[in-house]
């Protein structure tokens, strides 16, 4: 390894450490991160799955986990975005930006503190998953493959939310903003109900969304598909685990380098 | 002696304001220089520039033979920070903060906590050094700031405005501690906006308004020319300011000035209390009635407005209105 990477990841860990201390000590996070996705599965298992008009005779825990995951994973990567935009606003950035640390790394850092968050919110979700009737229906690698390819997914959106706290720059905002593009995202997608209940435009949009690719990924990986909902003749759907690995490499290829650079350039007024 | 911050014609835009007309500064190594200048005068902007935290639109600036925009990362590693606005991350401790600033400077782990207890102690923080930043008083969360500027001990400090929001005693126990690296040969840039601090630690000072350079020269070089020291009166009326101003005009060095307001009237003097001596013999048995009468050491107000106003004077009589220095700073100044 050159010694300029070994630098980043030293820096990195340096900041990464510094976010997980705040997640110990900002209860909130801690409740956010495992509360609310246990309220998610609650609520859709009890009270919307009864609602959701879904054919009769599925394992409706089965059907909605994988989904449940994603839009949790994918809200939980907001908080990149509104986190980097708080540090902005109370100078850190600024002395961030003034030592001789490596410039990814207080990214690097950030969005590595927010997968391990998430990783907590997945492992929270699924243990109240099994309580409620989920099961992991494929081998051990299939399941760690479903659960990796979730994180890996939100991942690359920390890194686009990363660049829009970077120019959103007040964190309230950017929650809204964010709010905008992924409540469409994670709803208009097979995440809680059958795509052929869709009106045709919505459809299309649904079939390609890579949401819905990863919701689609993960009930394949995890062995909860069924021939009750028949999977849509679309090739993003059809090769769903592939499909989510382009959309995650294209984020990651654009907004890696596009968040460096406006960190580079930001400053806190 | 060289130069361990060099500053030439530097200009910088927000848009249509221009934050920096054309500033020109050095620093010694060594020395303590002081950047004065009201609300909105540039002294951040300078500071920021210098620190690689903005890129100037025209202009040259380097620090210890760096130039900050090419070589921005070798700058980095031997300057310390503290921004205008405490930078302190509220979720970790005094101690966590320190220790993670000390890493990201590069610091081997134990330097980095041996130097992080050694600054909390120093800064009297030593009580609070487990406790999270956001329990902190404003003046210990100043504090915590310089102290992370100096882990990595940098050759050259920005500070700017280090004291504002302090209270008397820690400004006190601030300007020793500065004072001390000063005394250790740390190269240090402080703005303020007072006079008294910039007299107290700073060994030149270069005034800035609008962008621009104004006046620069030692603490007493700039108070000679805003005419050393002035005689304050307060009326009970404030009829009578006119002729009370009518009857010391000779003892005047400049223009008396007067307020309606406040009921006050100041005059430029020289000289000492035999100044007041003759006020009082001048004025008394007239029926005037003084509430307060006494000689003030001249304050940055004092500086500004004596010094803005020259420099507009002198722009219109020498017709050099792109001039940044009139030439009134001459005489005293370098
Ligand atoms: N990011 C910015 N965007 C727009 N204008 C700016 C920005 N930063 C500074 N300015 C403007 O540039 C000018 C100089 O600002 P600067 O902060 O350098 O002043 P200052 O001397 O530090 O003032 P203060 O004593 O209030 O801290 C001001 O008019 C300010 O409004
Ligand atoms: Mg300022």
């Amino acid at each position: 390894m050159s010694a300029t990477l070994v630098q980043t990841l030293a820096d990195s860990a340096v900041i990464t450490k510094r976010n997980l201390i705040k997640v110990k000590r900002v209860p909130d996070l801690i409740v956010f991160a495992t509360l609310s996705p246990i309220m998610f599965v609650l609520l859709f298992r009890y009270v919307f799955g009864g609602a959701i008009n879904l054919p009769p005779d599925i394992n409706y825990a089965e059907f909605l986990l994988p989904g449940i995951f994603a839009q949790t994973v994918v809200f939980g990567s907001t908080v990149t975005g509104a986190s980097i935009a708080e540090d902005l606003q109370k100078g850190l950035i600024d002395r961030f930006r003034s030592l001789p640390m490596s410039r990814s790394s207080v990214l690097v850092g950030r969005t590595v503190a927010d997968l391990g968050l998430n990783a907590i919110s997945i492992v929270v979700m699924a243990i109240t998953g099994l309580i409620v009737g989920w099961r992991i229906n494929s081998s051990f690698g299939e399941a760690v493959g479903g659960f990796l390819i979730l994180l890996v997914f939100a991942f690359s959106i920390s890194w686009l939310m990363a660049m829009v706290g970077l120019l959103v720059r007040t964190p309230e905002v950017v929650n809204n903003a964010s709010f905008i593009v992924i409540f469409p995202l994670t709803f208009v997608a097979n995440t809680f109900v059958p795509l052929e209940t869709f009106p045709s435009v919505l459809r299309t949009f649904a079939e390609w969304n890579p949401v819905s690719a990863v919701v689609q990924a993960a009930r394949e990986l995890f062995g909860n598909t069924s021939e009750i909902v028949p999977v849509p003749d679309v090739w993003s759907l059809q090769n769903p685990v592939l499909y989510t690995l382009l959309w995650t490499a294209i984020f990651l290829a654009a907004f890696v380098p596009l968040a460096v650079r406006a960190y580079q350039r930001t400053a806190s007024r | 002696m060289t130069d361990a911050i060099v500053v030439e014609g530097l200009v910088k835009r927000f848009g249509t304001t221009t934050a920096l007309a054309g500033v020109d500064l050095t620093v010694t190594e060594g020395s303590v220089l002081g950047l004065l200048g009201p609300n909105g005068a540039g002294k951040t902007t300078v500071v920021r520039i210098l620190t690689t935290l903005l890129a100037a639109d025209a202009g040259r600036a380097e620090v210890l033979g760096l130039d900050v925009a090419r070589d921005a990362d070798a700058v980095r590693a031997s300057i310390g920070l503290t921004g205008q606005y405490a930078a302190v991350d509220e979720y970790l401790t005094g101690f966590e903060n320190l220790e993670m600033v000390g890493r990201l400077y590069r610091l081997p782990r134990r330097e980095a906590r041996s130097r992080a207890r050694e600054l909390l102690e120093r800064f009297d923080l030593t009580d609070a050094a487990d406790r999270p930043a956001k329990t902190y008083s404003g003046g210990m969360r100043r504090r915590l700031d310089i102290a992370a500027s100096l882990i990595a001990r940098p050759r050259v400090l920005f500070l700017d405005e280090p004291t504002t929001g302090l209270d008397p005693r820690s400004r006190l126990g601030m300007w020793e501690f500065i004072a001390d690296l000063a005394d250790g040969g740390t190269t240090i840039l402080l703005t303020t906006q007072y006079l008294e601090e910039a007299d107290r630690l700073a060994d030149r000072m270069v005034v800035i308004d609008h962008g621009r350079v104004i006046a620069r020269g030692t603490g007493d070089e700039l108070k000679e020319q805003v005419g050393g020291r002035r005689l304050e009166l307060t009326l009970a009326r404030a009829a009578d300011l006119g002729p009370v101003a009518e009857r010391l005009r000779s003892l005047a060095l400049d223009e008396p000035h007067l307020d309606e307001q406040t009921r006050k009237l100041s005059l430029p003097v020289s000289g000492g209390v035999d100044v007041i001596s003759e006020a009082v013999r001048r004025l008394d048995g007239n029926g005037f009635e003084v509430l307060d009468l006494g000689l003030r050491r001249p304050d940055l107000d004092d500086v500004f407005l004596t010094l803005t106003g020259h420099a507009a004077e002198e722009a219109r009589a020498g017709g050099e209105t792109a001039q940044p220095e009139p030439a009134t700073t001459g005489g005293a100044l370098r």
